[in-house]
């Protein structure tokens, strides 16, 4: 049985709450360093920051509903080596399971880490974000505001925009592969904010803290289960939608023909895990002549080139990891739906291997494997 | 307009269906002549961007084949080729490529008249599909 603490909650405001418990991580020398998404000196700025002294975690704000990147990927070059001590990372679901990922393709490794998580009540763009923050007044104000919004039921929808089309169809937004997780679903702040232990890790570091056990608060299952119905119902006609804007060629250029080749979704990916992108490399630095010849075969040849090409190849190379965590829209500069695309092909991808990208470290990612008796269909049943 | 002649590209593996091939050519076996051969040195550096950029150029089908289970010259390039094609396979239809249209087969160096016989049946079964939707427009 997973244990579950209490932490306290004064004024109403769990993100103060969640600022002492990490001070008293770091006072009590149990971390060397906490990384927290934190509200910068710049107005309404709010990024992965690597805090070291407790003076500093003022502006620590896990709960802002935004995260401009994908954290998997700082963690990533943070972890890449061994180095002195611990370190906790606080970061939201999707960061979580882009980071096992990373961590299953040897790009991060999970050993000095806490990992602590948190209900995920979703996030806004980052340009949605900054109207959202503007109209409360300050980052602190406008994450009460969001809390109080979601968990009392009046919805995250602002003005004419609301949560990301990923964070509205994420039925991943429970942190189970967290060593620690906050409850924010189903809690009376007025009692405590409960702070599950999922792993050992999290249970050794509970009872170390001294911190006393609490029941899971009576409504949090019926919570949860509201909102993954509400999700996952939201996701499957995301699918249908998507796999009928694209279900031939034609309809796939007009779905990405806005795309100008930046490859900001393939920079802004967590699991795009190659350290160079074949697209940037020289192979796509075509001879003039070839593009003459190109264009000569069908009269006409759109510059730049590869667009599909590009799509096509990056879900053949990442769809299997793929988290939905939606930063690839996010920085879309033209607001094509990448995400919806992705996640559409992604969930028939990961179908089709039996893998669930971020479920667990100790499933083999499926292109880094094979099994001598396998996939007959493949072949036309001969193996 | 005369009958529509498909054309195939075939990433094929240099240890088993390259020589295959080889020996359907001398052995003088009729095939008909649709098919561009590229010899690799093993299925398992097909990348899945050399069959996209095949299919999208307007290739009307592709071939990957390789050595037997077991035959790999590199020990398992054909098993991870096959999960490759599988991932592909998985890809391709959702965008209107028919599966058909991709195909995956084992044939070692001896069988040259199982090469001749997949080159038949496959360029027939093309023929029948149609061609390939990039063939008819400028793919963006």
């Amino acid at each position: 049985m997973a244990r579950t603490a209490a932490i306290e909650v004064t004024e109403g405001n769990p993100v103060k709450a969640l600022q002492e418990f990490f001070r008293t991580l770091l006072e009590r020398g149990k971390i060397e360093a906490l990384l927290v998404a934190r509200h910068l000196p710049v107005r309404n700025a709010v990024m992965p920051t690597l805090v070291t002294d407790p003076q500093q975690l003022a502006g620590a704000d896990p709960l802002a509903p935004v995260f401009p990147i994908n954290a998997a990927k700082v963690v990533s070059r943070l972890t890449r080596k061994p180095f002195e001590g611990r370190v906790a990372v606080v970061l939201r679901p999707c960061e979580i399971r882009a980071f096992i990922e990373l961590v299953k393709l040897k790009q991060g490794r999970r050993e000095q880490l806490i990992i602590i998580g948190m209900d995920c009540l979703g996030a806004y763009g980052n340009v949605d974000y900054l109207r959202f923050a503007a109209a409360a007044g300050d980052g602190s104000s406008a994450t009460l505001d969001f809390i109080r919004n979601a968990l009392e039921g009046r919805g995250t929808a602002f003005e004419d925009f609301d949560i990301t089309t990923a964070c509205k169809a994420c039925e991943h937004f429970v942190a189970e592969s967290a060593d620690l997780s906050f409850e924010l679903l189903g809690a009376t702040l007025g009692e405590g904010l409960p702070l599950q232990a999922n792993t050992p890790l999290g249970e050794a570091l509970l009872g170390e803290l001294g911190l006393a056990s609490t029941r899971e608060p009576a409504g949090r299952k019926e919570a949860v289960l509201d909102l993954l119905a509400q999700r996952t119902a939201y996701r499957d006609r995301m699918f249908a939608e998507t796999a009928a804007a694209t279900s031939d060629l034609d309809k796939l250029m007009s779905y990405l023909g806005h795309c100008v080749n930046c490859y900001n979704c393939r920079v802004a990916c967590p699991v795009c895990y190659c350290r160079e992108c074949v697209f940037t490399t020289d192979v796509f630095d075509h001879e003039p002549a070839q593009f003459l010849r190109w264009a000569r075969k069908k009269g006409a040849l759109k510059m730049p080139t590869d667009t599909v090409f590009y799509h096509l190849t990056r879900l053949a190379h990442m769809s299997t990891a793929c988290v939905g965590c939606g930063q690839c829209s996010n920085a879309c500069p033209n607001h094509v739906p990448v995400m919806e695309l992705f996640r559409t092909i992604a969930a028939g991808t990961q179908r089709a291997f039996d893998y669930e990208a971020g479920r667990s470290v100790e499933e083999e990612p499926p292109l880094s494997t094979f099994r001598e008796k396998e996939f007959f269909e493949v072949t036309g049943g001969k193996d | 307009m005369g009958e529509f002649e498909p054309t195939i590209i075939a990433f094929v593996c240099n240890w088993c269906t390259y020589t295959a091939a080889d020996l359907a050519g001398t052995s003088r076996l009729i095939q008909p002549p649709n098919v561009r051969m590229i010899r690799m040195m093993c299925t398992g550096m097909v990348d899945p961007k050399y069959v996209i950029k095949a299919l999208l150029e307007g290739a009307d089908a592709v071939l990957v084949s390789g050595c037997h289970p077991g035959d790999c010259h590199y020990i398992n390039g054909n098993l991870k080729a096959r999960r490759r094609i599988k991932l592909l396979k998985e890809i391709l239809p959702k965008f209107g490529f028919d599966e058909r249209r991709l195909k995956m087969t084992w044939i070692g160096a001896s069988e040259g008249i199982d090469f001749a016989e997949t080159i038949r049946e496959l360029v027939a079964e093309v023929k029948a599909l149609g061609p390939n939707q990039a063939r008819r427009q400028m793919v963006i």
